[in-house]
C-alpha cells in the first residue's frame, strides 16, 4: 500500500527540494511507501483531500478545521517555534501612516495563502475595510505583491512575515510596514489521515528524534527548520477554534 | 469570586458604582475616562469553562486588562464588566453561545486601573468529542467608526 503526501502550496520555492528529501528520509525511517504530490494551488489540493487521496499533509492552518473535523486527520508535529504572522505594508512614499486612514475602495494586494489573507484582512478592519469594499489585487507570490506596491498598482499589501523579511533590502527600503501581527498561535502542521492513524505514535517519535540525528538535522535544514515539535489534539483543536473566530 | 476594585489601583479621577453580576455578586466598580487604545496586530484571547470562569488568557489579555494572570484564572469573566455595557449584550452573548453558535459584538472592557478599552469580540463554544467544554473569545482591534456607533447605541439599551 502506498500513501500520498502533500505540502501546503504556500511553501517557499527554495524548500521544494527539501520536501522531496524529507519524503525520501521518511520512507527510509518508516519503511512506508509514500508518494509526494505537489499541487499548484489550494483548490486542487483541497479537491484531492475531499476525494480522500491524501494521507499525510503539511497543512495550512486555514485547512486544519476541514482536515480534522471533516476528514478525520490528526496532528503530528509543527516546526519548532514557528508561527505564521502577517504584515500590512505600503509603499515607503505612501501618505498612509495608519490602517485607519485607508478608505473603502483601497487596492489590496495579496496572494492565495488563506491564513495570511485572513490575518491581513483582520488587520485592515480598523480602517473599516472588508472583502466587500476593497479592490482585490490577487497575485501569485509575495514578490509580486511587493512589485504592485512599488509600481503604485496597490495601496496596501498583505505579506507573510517571513516572505517579507526575505525580500531584498533594496526592495524593503522602498516599502514600509504599517502593522505586524503578533498572534503566535497560528502555524502550519504536519498531519496524518485515517489510513495512517495506527502509525501516529511511531511517526511522532521518529520526527521528534530527527534533530538529534546528524542526517535528520541535514534534512530539517533543507526544509528551513531546526526541529519538529509535537502538536497534541487539544493544541490543534484550540488553533481550529481560534481560526474559526477569525473567519467571521 | 471577584474582589471589589481598589482605589490604590486606579489611575486618575474616578467614579464609583455597584454592579450586580450573575450569581448574586455585587461588585464595587471604580472607573475613569482613560482609554487604552487597542494594540495593532494583536489578538486578545481567553477561554472560560461552561460557567464563564476564566481558564486561560494570553499575554495580550494580561497586558490590556491590567490584571496579573493569577488574578484572572479562576475569576468570572465579568471581572472585565464595564458599567457602560448594556446587560442585553451579555444576555445575547450567552444565549447565542449556549445555542452552539458564534457571537460577535463590540465590547467596552474595564481595566484593573479603572480605565477602559474597546474590542471587537468573537465568542465560540469549544466542542470536544461532541461536548461543550468551554468558550473561547478572541478580540481584535475595532474601527473607530464602529466604536462611535456603539457609544451612541449602548446607552439606549439600558
Ligand atoms: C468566552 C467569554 C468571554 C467573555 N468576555 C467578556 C469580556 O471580555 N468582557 C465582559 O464584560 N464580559 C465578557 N463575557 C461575559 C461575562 O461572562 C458576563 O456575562 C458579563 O461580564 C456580564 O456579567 P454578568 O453576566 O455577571 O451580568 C465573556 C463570556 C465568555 C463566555
Amino acid at each position: 500500500m502506498s500513501f500520498q503526501f502533500t505540502v501546503s502550496p504556500d511553501f517557499t520555492p527554495d524548500h521544494l527540494s527539501g520536501w522531496y528529501i524529507f519524503n525520501t528520509w521518511l520512507q527510509k525511517q518508516t519503511e512506508l511507501a509514500i508518494h509526494l504530490e505537489m499541487y499548484n494551488d489550494f483548490q486542487s489540493q483541497r479537491d484531492a483531500i475531499q476525494a480522500d487521496n491524501i494521507d499525510l499533509i503539511y497543512a495550512n492552518p486555514f485547512d486544519a478545521a476541514m482536515l480534522v473535523r471533516e476528514k478525520g486527520f490528526l496532528p503530528l508535529v509543527k516546526a519548532e517555534g514557528a508561527a505564521d504572522e502577517a504584515l500590512i505594508v505600503v509603499n515607503a512614499n505612501s501618505p498612509i501612516n495608519d490602517v485607519a486612514e485607508l478608505q473603502p475602495g483601497a487596492r489590496v494586494a495579496y496572494t492565495e495563502d488563506p491564513d495570511v489573507r485572513l490575518m491581513g484582512m483582520i488587520m485592515l478592519e480598523p480602517g473599516d475595510l472588508d472583502k466587500n469594499n476593497i479592490e482585490p489585487v490577487l497575485t501569485d507570490n509575495y514578490v509580486l505583491v511587493a512589485k504592485h506596491l512599488l509600481k503604485g498598482e496597490a495601496d496596501v499589501g498583505i505579506f507573510l512575515a517571513e516572505a517579507y523579511d526575505d525580500l531584498s533590502s533594496m526592495v524593503k527600503k522602498q516599502l514600509r510596514v504599517l502593522v505586524r501581527s503578533q498572534i503566535s498561535v497560528i502555524h502550519h502542521a504536519l498531519m496524518i489521515g485515517p489510513k495512517l492513524r495506527d502509525r501516529r505514535d511511531e511517526l511522532q517519535k521518529i520526527l521528534l528524534e530527527m534533530a538529534a540525528d546528524e542526517k535528520g538535522r541535514g534534512v530539517l535544514k533543507a526544509l528551513g527548520f531546526n526541529a519538529w515539535q509535537i502538536v497534541d489534539d487539544e493544541a490543534m483543536e484550540f488553533m481550529i477554534d481560534l481560526m474559526d473566530t477569525l473567519n467571521t | 469570586m471577584i474582589a471589589d476594585m481598589n482605589p490604590e489601583d486606579i489611575v486618575g479621577d474616578y467614579r464609583e458604582v455597584s454592579l450586580q453580576l450573575y450569581g448574586s455578586i455585587l461588585r464595587k466598580i471604580l472607573y475613569t475616562e482613560v482609554e487604552t487604545p487597542y494594540p495593532d496586530g494583536k489578538l486578545i484571547v481567553s477561554t472560560t469553562n461552561p460557567d464563564g470562569i476564566i481558564t486561560h488568557v494570553n499575554r495580550s489579555f494580561v497586558e490590556m486588562s491590567g490584571y496579573r494572570e493569577d488574578e484572572l484564572i479562576g475569576a468570572p469573566h465579568s471581572i472585565l464588566r464595564h458599567p457602560d455595557m448594556p446587560p442585553a449584550a451579555f444576555k445575547d452573548l450567552w444565549e447565542t453561545v449556549q445555542r452552539g453558535e458564534k457571537w460577535q459584538g463590540y465590547v467596552k472592557n474595564l481595566r484593573k486601573d479603572g480605565g477602559f478599552y474597546w474590542v471587537k469580540a468573537t465568542v465560540i463554544p469549544n466542542v470536544r468529542a461532541g461536548k461543550v467544554v468551554g468558550y473561547t473569545s478572541v478580540r481584535r482591534k475595532p474601527s473607530r467608526s464602529k466604536i462611535e456607533e456603539c457609544c451612541k447605541l449602548y446607552p439606549t439599551l439600558f
